[in-house]
């Protein structure tokens, strides 16, 4: 390890994780959010069971896999770790705190915000993941469309998961969680990376909030609209 | 003067570092015009009269450049007001009969000294292991045979311009120390007289200030906001910078 022993011990390297993790975890929201988009094209979900047949069977793409679950724990773990390690920082409390005045709710409740993003992706990664990886379920099996190709069903499963209200509710609050945590994390990874110019930074600002706003919603609407049996 | 303000205080008392501190509170009345350590010496003059143990507060030169007066005024570091420091900040800021809380600078790093008065050392250390340049001995150079672009001298200026009062430290949700340190190594990291230890520097500074206790940042812009000397977030930037840039190259 040597030199790079930094990125655990220092101040500065620790958070130099946690930028560098986020900004690959925000690449993969924007491929998830992409395929997942496809479930608008009303097909019945073909589309959809194509490009998730591609991702769940693509060696480059089950490689990349294994990088984004470390990416995923490595944000987890050092980001648990440095928000307790930042709460010791200060033992005596203020009498007075008007947080707003200073800076915004949602920057200060990354470590929240990050834990019902967690909560929900436990129940996320069980309905789906686990399933497309370890087998299908009972009934759904495999699908035959048009074009001959034999694929695995994932899109039924959609159907199925967002029946129950609960699940959707927990999808909805999900996503705002993500939401409220890009709107910090998008342009704070950045600035962690040193990347502050007074070209850059709005540009990328303006990027953050439409990325934070647009990404959740798309990934929100998906459960609500199969509920509401919207998507055929 | 003409009219007096009725102001009720909450003041933190703490006789030490290890004592238990808590919240008193007084009376006091203040002219609009006076500053507000002005209005502490007030009290201190009552409380002095009565018999009483007057209240602990650090200042010195009372026009905003020592660095010296800290106080968190109802939950912000030197008050209410943007671009002040203590000293500069006036009662009439506040209204008529307005309950004001203070209490001192909170961090495990800034241990309290005395009632608003804390120890910041930590600073003082954090300088010494990296916030300096060698210079030649001999004659003084000609300034103008350094050449700096004016954007260049201006960033580092506005940088420069930090009094190391600990406003971002106590306003941080996570005691950091980092709008300090980008301050000083944004400062000296710009100028040509501060490169021979340019990357020494930035490591040293942040080894030191992890290991005085300050957290890590979190990016969320209080430091900047309440920073009487309105030192930009882009130092914290500069100081990720030049801190990976130094690990890079094996410091």
């Amino acid at each position: 390890m040597g030199v790079l022993s930094f990125v655990f011990s220092s101040s500065l390297g620790r958070k130099l994780v946690m930028a560098v993790t986020g900004i690959s975890l925000i690449a993969f929201l924007l491929v998830h959010c992409a395929i997942n988009a496809t479930v608008f094209f009303n097909d019945g979900g073909e589309t959809f069971n194509i490009a998730a047949e591609f991702m769940g069977h693509n060696w480059l793409i089950r490689t990349a896999e294994i990088g984004l679950f470390a990416g995923l724990l490595w944000h987890i773990i050092q980001g648990i770790w440095l928000t307790l390690d930042n709460q010791k920082r200060r033992k005596s409390k203020y009498g007075a705190n008007p947080g707003s005045a200073n800076s915004k709710w949602y920057s200060r409740s990354m470590g929240l915000l990050g834990s019902i993003i967690l909560i929900f992706l436990v129940m996320h990664l069980k309905h789906f993941w686990v399933v497309s990886r370890f087998g299908m379920p009972h009934e759904l099996g495999h699908l035959e469309y048009a074009s001959g190709e034999h694929l695995e069903n994932l899109y039924v499963e959609m159907v199925n998961v967002f029946q129950n209200p609960v699940a959707v509710i927990v999808y909805v609050l999900g996503c705002i969680g993500l939401g409220y945590h890009l709107l910090h994390g998008f342009s704070s990874a950045f600035q962690t990376l040193g990347i502050n110019h007074k070209s850059y930074t709005p540009m990328i600002q303006s990027v953050g909030v439409a990325f934070s706003i647009i990404v959740p919603l798309i990934f929100a609407i998906i459960p609500v609209a199969f509920h509401l049996g919207l998507i055929k | 003067m003409g009219n007096t303000m009725n102001i009720n205080l909450k003041v933190w008392r703490q006789q030490n570092e290890n004592a238990q501190g808590h919240f008193e509170e007084h009376k006091v009345q203040a002219s609009p015009d006076m500053s507000f350590l002005e209005m502490f010496d007030v009290l201190n003059e009552q409380l002095i009269e009565d018999g009483k143990d007057p209240i602990a507060f650090d200042h010195d030169c009372r026009e905003g450049i020592c660095g010296m007066c800290s106080m968190v005024i109802n939950g912000r570091p030197h008050g209410p007001k943007g671009g002040v420091t203590t000293c500069q900040l006036h009662m009439r800021s506040f209204k008529d009969g307005d309950t004001v809380v203070v209490e001192p600078w909170r961090a495990n790093a800034f241990p309290v000294i005395k009632d608003l008065s804390v120890n910041r050392s930590a600073f003082d250390r954090i300088i010494s292991s990296g916030g300096y340049v060698s210079v030649n001995t001999g004659n003084a150079v000609d300034a103008n045979s350094v050449l700096i672009p004016k954007d260049v001298a201006d960033t580092a200026f506005q940088a420069a311009t930090c009094i190391g009062c600990g406003a971002c430290v106590s306003a941080c949700k996570n005691a950091s120390a980092m709008l300090f340190v980008g301050a000083k190594v944004t400062q000296l990291s710009m100028l040509p007289q501060g490169q021979p230890e340019r990357e020494s520097r930035v490591v040293a500074m942040v080894d030191q200030m992890d290991a005085e206790g300050f957290g890590a940042c979190t990016n969320t812009g209080a430091c900047a906001a309440e920073c009487p000397k309105e030192i930009p977030l882009s130092v914290i930037a500069n100081l990720n910078r030049e801190y990976y840039k130094a690990k890079l190259n094996g410091k």
